[in-house]
């Protein structure tokens, strides 16, 4: 594992008017590192993504991104990265490739750019041959193909996912989880992963368990066994969460 | 960043909003029959009931028709920016947005692009809207043509602007009929679109003063002027002015910093 910070997060805090959503948050993701962020609904993870693409402002604490800081240098920390939100942000009315176009403008990439990007990217996750159709024809497990083609078309060093095989059959969801640990693996890309399906934990993913706003464990699957006395990841959870698995 | 990077995400933006226009057709058929239907039955049957008296632009008297024509370009541009602003937060542009948003571009450019965007979406409009008329027998000089569009593209923006503030700071509207009974029905009535100032002014003193301050009489003065090839100045000055005000409280309105998102619980 490489040493670079890619994702780092000091003591942040957040709060939708009275009520703490995020308390004294800290995190790092390096460079190779698929970081789990696991948690039930309303831990707190869509609300430490905004912070961190900069969708809310973040008040106490810091988020630095390739060493870029959130706040202050906002457009640099972006073009760092990838992002697949939780409902889907594709527009149905285009084709594939009208999406990835439109992104790749967004980002500044010239068309010839983005033309052999799309190609590289879709290929890889096999919807080369479907780019010229309507999003709206495509099934949710391709949706999220061409989701995750599209965040990684600017070659972003951190990618950010956002409980993104909710709603997939098992295949889509096992090929999905598969491909972003080859990344890891094998482009230095670092990933955090927010979900609360325990069993798309690999054993050499770094798991931080969220709960109330809370960072409260964190480490190998191996090593939240150890801590908690417990033989299984789900009771492991189960127990971190005192009982509020959703 | 460099400038080459601003260009082509601007055209990306206008693009996209170009495309999806074209060929959503019910849209186009939909955003044309609403002014049509003022012209052709509005416009007919109150051609006896209005009499007009010569004022600038116009220098001879004028069918009725001829009068709201320019009224109606502005009431294109008012749906169209509402309801592109309206729908680009509430439904599932919502998503699009979210995407816009985390692009790495100043988010004030990013919401100008697409106020651009919504502009180009609605000249378009209006220029269609403009050659069913000019069958119907309602033209302008030639040079008003061109004229209108430099004004088009501020009434767009403007409008498009009220929208997009409206849109950041309303929580919850998720349905289209408050809007249009709280700002676009009220803004339309109390204008100029249908009835000149002087006309009101003899009704009531307090809708006269409504309309003359209301942005869009003064929006549909510029459009009305540039369709003859003049240049009101006043209405000029008073539209780019509230463009410069509501793209302001917008653009704050949509900083993450105010917090909109958050209120929004986007999340």
């Amino acid at each position: 594992m490489s040493n670079t910070k890619t994702l780092s997060i000091e003591k942040l805090r957040f709060a939708y008017q009275e009520k703490l959503a995020l308390d004294n948050v800290s995190l790092t993701v390096n460079a190779s590192d698929f970081s789990f962020l696991l948690g039930p609904n309303g831990a707190g993870k869509s609300t430490l993504f905004a912070l961190i693409t900069r969708l809310y402002d973040c008040r106490e604490g810091s988020i630095a991104l390739n060493g870029f800081d959130i706040k202050q240098q906002t457009r640099q920390a972006l073009a760092t990265l990838g992002i697949v939100f939780q409902q889907s942000t594709l527009d149905v009315d285009l084709t594939v490739q009208q999406n990835l176009h439109y992104h790749a403008a967004l980002y500044g990439m010239s068309r010839k750019l983005a033309k052999n990007r799309i190609q590289e990217e879709l290929e890889r996750l096999a919807m080369f041959d479907r780019r010229s159709e309507k999003v709206a024809k495509l099934n949710g497990g391709h949706k999220r193909r061409v989701e995750i083609a599209r965040a990684l078309l600017h070659k972003p060093s951190l990618l950010l996912l956002d409980e993104p095989t909710v709603g997939l059959d098992v295949q889509s969801r096992l090929a999905i989880v598969e491909y972003i640990h080859y990344l890891t693996a094998h482009e230095q890309l670092a990933v955090l992963w927010a979900s609360h399906l325990l069993d798309e934990i690999y054993p050499t993913d770094q798991v931080l368990v969220m709960h109330k706003g809370k960072i409260k464990a964190k480490g190998y699957s191996e090593q939240l066994l150890a801590m908690t006395k417990t033989k299984d990841i789900t009771t492991a959870f189960a127990q971190l969460t005192q009982g509020e698995l959703s | 960043m460099s400038l080459l990077h601003y260009m082509r995400a601007m055209q990306g933006i206008i693009g996209r909003e170009l495309w999806r226009f074209i060929t959503q057709r019910e849209r186009f058929i939909s955003a044309l029959v609403r002014p049509l239907v003022w012209l052709f039955v509005f416009a007919a049957g109150f051609r006896a009931a209005l009499g007009l008296a010569i004022a600038p632009p116009y220098d001879t008297y004028i069918l009725y028709e001829v009068y709201i024509t320019p009224g109606l370009c502005g009431m294109i541009q008012l749906f169209n920016g509402m309801q592109s602003s309206l729908s680009m937060v509430y439904d599932r542009e919502m998503g699009s947005m979210r995407l816009l948003m985390v692009s790495p571009l100043p988010r004030w450019f990013l919401l100008l692009s697409k106020l651009l965007a919504g502009a180009g979406v609605s000249i378009l409009q209006v220029y269609v809207f403009l050659l069913i008329a000019l069958m119907y027998e309602i033209e302008a000089p030639w040079q008003g043509y061109l004229l209108l569009f430099p004004a088009l593209m501020l009434t767009g923006l403007m409008l498009g602007a009220l929208g997009l503030l409206l849109s950041s700071f309303i929580k919850q509207l998720e349905n289209f009929a408050g809007v249009m009974n709280f700002v676009i029905f009220p803004m339309f009535f109390m204008s100029t679109a249908l009835y000149p100032l002087w006309k009101l002014k003899e009704s009531s003193k307090i809708l006269h003063a409504l309309a003359s301050y209301n942005p869009f009489s003064q929006a549909v003065e510029l459009i009305r002027f540039a369709m003859y090839g003049q240049v009101n100045k006043y209405a000029l000055a008073y539209t780019l002015g509230a463009f410069i005000l509501f793209s302001s409280l917008a653009i704050v309105g949509y900083s993450p910093s105010k917090g909109m998102m958050a209120r929004k619980g986007m999340g």
